[in-house]
């Protein structure tokens, strides 16, 4: 990993750092060689971090001010957007950052998937994505209980229920979650505590995963590999650094957006009602972001299948890396996976739609054959493509197409097909 | 940047759309109204605030409550923004228990500005007894709390009718065309001339409703005005500084051989 040696040119510099090499760190991570050409897809490894920072500020300061009691904590939250100072707006980033973080997690992941990402030699950095992920959802699920309001209580009844779903031990494991017979007052404090712990397991994760990235480098656009340092690449600081801080400050304004003109909008009028066990609200709907899940969950008649479905949904992601056999990376020399690329995006919108409508009719259908299509497309297609796909011939390094003109996937595709012709 | 800058219009547009299709109910469409707090520069109309705390004050207060608002919000900024001897006035209005006093015994004051408004039951089971079983919510959020928000509860205000002839009602519910499942169990609240506005504005049902909703909205959202004021003042910052970066980007980029 180390490119060339360092050694910090003041004195002190060098007696610190031989015994703590912090400089040699901030050194590599300044010099890190970062493919020329990549895209602002890349943008949002930088926009997730900022993301989950902004989240723990957030979310540290409103701990100040919550209570986590099944009967004080509707009222600690209406006391933080009322009287706390900028309470509102804290609160509001908080809630509206849960969504702004879903919304570039999904970014990112189907950037890996569009560009190959998570194959070797990527495989390590793609699985601890699949646990921040996952632990994410999880964060994310046991934030929207704390509120206590109607949503909060019935999506924590409905999603602990599913535990129920084991064999034999399901109902011990459901009481022990909600530390009772019912969703209540120790379900609420333990969700608070983990919900506080499980951010910083996942800026734990991040270092890993950043660190594992940086053995391998970057892929990129036209997944190749590359040789680091090369013409092929710019020093992290100041190319990579300022094209970041350019993508997350447009990404600020569509943030702002939310915050301030419509913080409510991606939330559930429901969640504003205070938790009353005795009154089901009409229909109970998970936070947009875990809508798919929750529709592949309801397409199966089954509860234990269901939940098990929901599960394995996640777990074909983390074996992607060996259900993908192709050996080219960027869905750009991949004609028929690009095509399969974006029915399966087109596919998990459509499960999102179905999470929210009732799981009855002609949306129980779709559902089901939607679910059946995502299984299908890890399961089945890849492996498949992988073995009979005719890719195209792959351009030998990257300064070929970014001296042809842009470095954007249509003139490598262009250039490369030229190529094929000639 | 120009693709950058339209798919992520797209993607907030998309959200913004979705969310609002996917968690609304087919019901009846709601009354429309152009509310002064609904735009980017959105702002209470105050007169307006004003009233509707008389409103409330007159009709509303005797079944619901508004349990997570103070007397002193009466007169903060960005609200009805009463003079603070009104407010202290209003407070004096009502009576709260305070103590132990020195001796042990509890005791019966007039509201101070620092005391939270006055719920008019006990407790939820007086509420309910009182009411024909059916529990008047508290108002403190409520506007937020109903899917169509402000239009909702107005809708619901002026939405009440004869029922339809195959429709049979209990005593004490009502027929109301916006209502979830068209009963409710409240009688009509409103009717012309109910209040007497001091500022001369007439009090047709449909000028109580307008005021009431605008009151409600600023309990909901009491820092509504203060959020877009300070709402636009970060757009316009965050915008000159994506456009200097913007600059910056370009320049350093110029010095390799690629575009960005």
């Amino acid at each position: 990993m180390s490119d060339h040696e360092y050694t910090p040119k003041s004195k002190f510099g060098k007696w610190f750092n031989d015994r703590l090499p912090l400089l040699t760190l901030a050194n590599h991570l300044t010099d890190y060689p970062t493919p020329k050409n990549l895209n602002y897809w890349w943008t949002f490894g930088g926009i997730l971090t900022f993301c989950l920072i902004t989240q723990i500020v957030t979310g540290i300061i409103l701990a100040m001010h919550y209570i986590a009691h099944a009967d004080l904590a509707f009222e600690s939250v209406e006391h933080i957007m009322r009287n706390v100072n900028y309470g509102w707006l804290i609160r509001y980033i908080h809630a509206n950052g849960a969504s702004m973080f879903f919304l570039a997690v999904y970014i990112h992941i189907f950037r890996a998937l569009y560009y190959g990402s998570y194959k070797s030699p990527r495989e390590i950095i793609w699985i601890i994505g699949m646990i921040i992920y996952f632990l994410m959802m999880a964060t994310a699920f046991m934030g929207y209980v704390l509120p206590w309001g109607q949503m909060s209580f019935w999506g924590a009844t409905v999603i602990t229920n599913l535990f129920s779903a084991i064999p034999f031990i399901g109902e011990s494991i459901t009481n022990w979650l909600w530390g009772g017979y019912s969703v209540d007052n120790p379900t609420l404090t333990r969700f608070f505590s983990l919900h506080y712990l499980f951010p910083f397991l996942i800026l734990g994760l991040v270092v890993l995963h950043i660190w594992a990235l940086h053995v391998p480098g970057n892929n990129n656009p036209i997944g190749i590999d590359i040789k680091k340092p090369s013409k092929d690449t710019v020093p992290f600081h100041p190319y990579i650094v300022i094209k970041d801080l350019f993508a997350l400050l447009i990404f600020l304004i569509v943030f702002a957006f939310f915050v301030f003109f419509s913080p409510n909008i991606l939330g559930h009028a429901d969640n504003y009602i205070e938790a009353n066990p005795l009154v089901t609200p009409a229909h109970i709907v998970p936070e947009w972001y875990l809508l798919p899940f929750y529709a592949i969950l309801r397409s199966v008649p089954d509860k234990l299948l269901g939940v098990i479905a929901m599960f394995a949904a996640i777990f074909v992601l983390v074996i992607l890396p060996w259900l993908d056999t192709s050996k080219v990376r960027s869905a750009i020399f991949r004609p028929i996976y690009k095509q399969f690329y974006w029915f399966l995006v087109a596919d998990v919108l459509v499960l999102g739609y179905m999470g929210a409508m009732p799981a009855e009719g002609t949306y129980l259908l779709i559902a089901r054959v939607a679910t059946v299509y995502y299984f299908a497309h890890f399961l089945i297609i890849l492996p498949f493509l992988g073995a009979k796909e005719k890719t195209l011939e792959l351009p030998l390094n990257i300064t070929e197409p970014v001296l042809g003109g842009s470095p954007n996937q249509a003139t490598a595709k262009d250039n490369n097909n030229l190529k094929n012709n000639l | 940047m120009k693709k950058y800058l339209k798919l992520l219009i797209l993607i907030s547009l998309l959200l913004n759309i979705s969310s609002q299709r996917l968690y609304a109910e087919p019901a009846s469409e709601f009354l429309k109204v152009d509310w002064t707090f609904k735009s980017f520069f959105g702002k209470f109309d105050r007169a307006s605030l004003q009233r509707g705390y008389q409103v409330y004050n007159e009709v509303c207060a005797s079944c619901h409550s508004l349990k997570h608002l103070s007397y002193r919000n009466l007169s903060e900024k960005g609200g009805p923004e009463f003079s603070e001897e009104e407010a202290k006035a209003i407070a004096s209005n009502f009576e709260v228990i305070d103590g132990p006093d020195s001796t042990g015994e509890m005791f019966n004051r007039p509201a101070k500005l620092s005391d939270k408004f006055v719920m008019p039951y006990a407790n939820e089971e007086e509420a309910k007894s009182a009411n024909g079983g059916a529990y008047p919510p508290d108002m403190s959020v409520l506007v937020k709390a109903r899917k169509g928000g402000a239009d909702y509860i107005y809708s619901l205000l002026l939405g009440y009718e004869e029922p339809p002839t195959d429709i049979k009602l209990d005593d004490g519910v009502y027929y109301n065309k916006y209502m979830y499942g068209n009963k409710i169990k409240m009688a009509a609240p409103l009717s012309d001339d109910l209040v007497e506005y001091s500022d001369g504005t007439k009090a047709t049902t449909e000028q109580m409703s307008k005021d009431v909703v605008t009151f409600l909205m600023w309990t909901a959202e009491p820092h509504l005005e203060q959020r877009h004021k300070t709402g636009f003042r970060v757009l316009v910052y965050l915008i000159i500084l994506t456009l200097l970066v913007y600059f910056s980007m370009k320049k350093i980029w110029s010095r390799v051989e690629s575009k960005v």
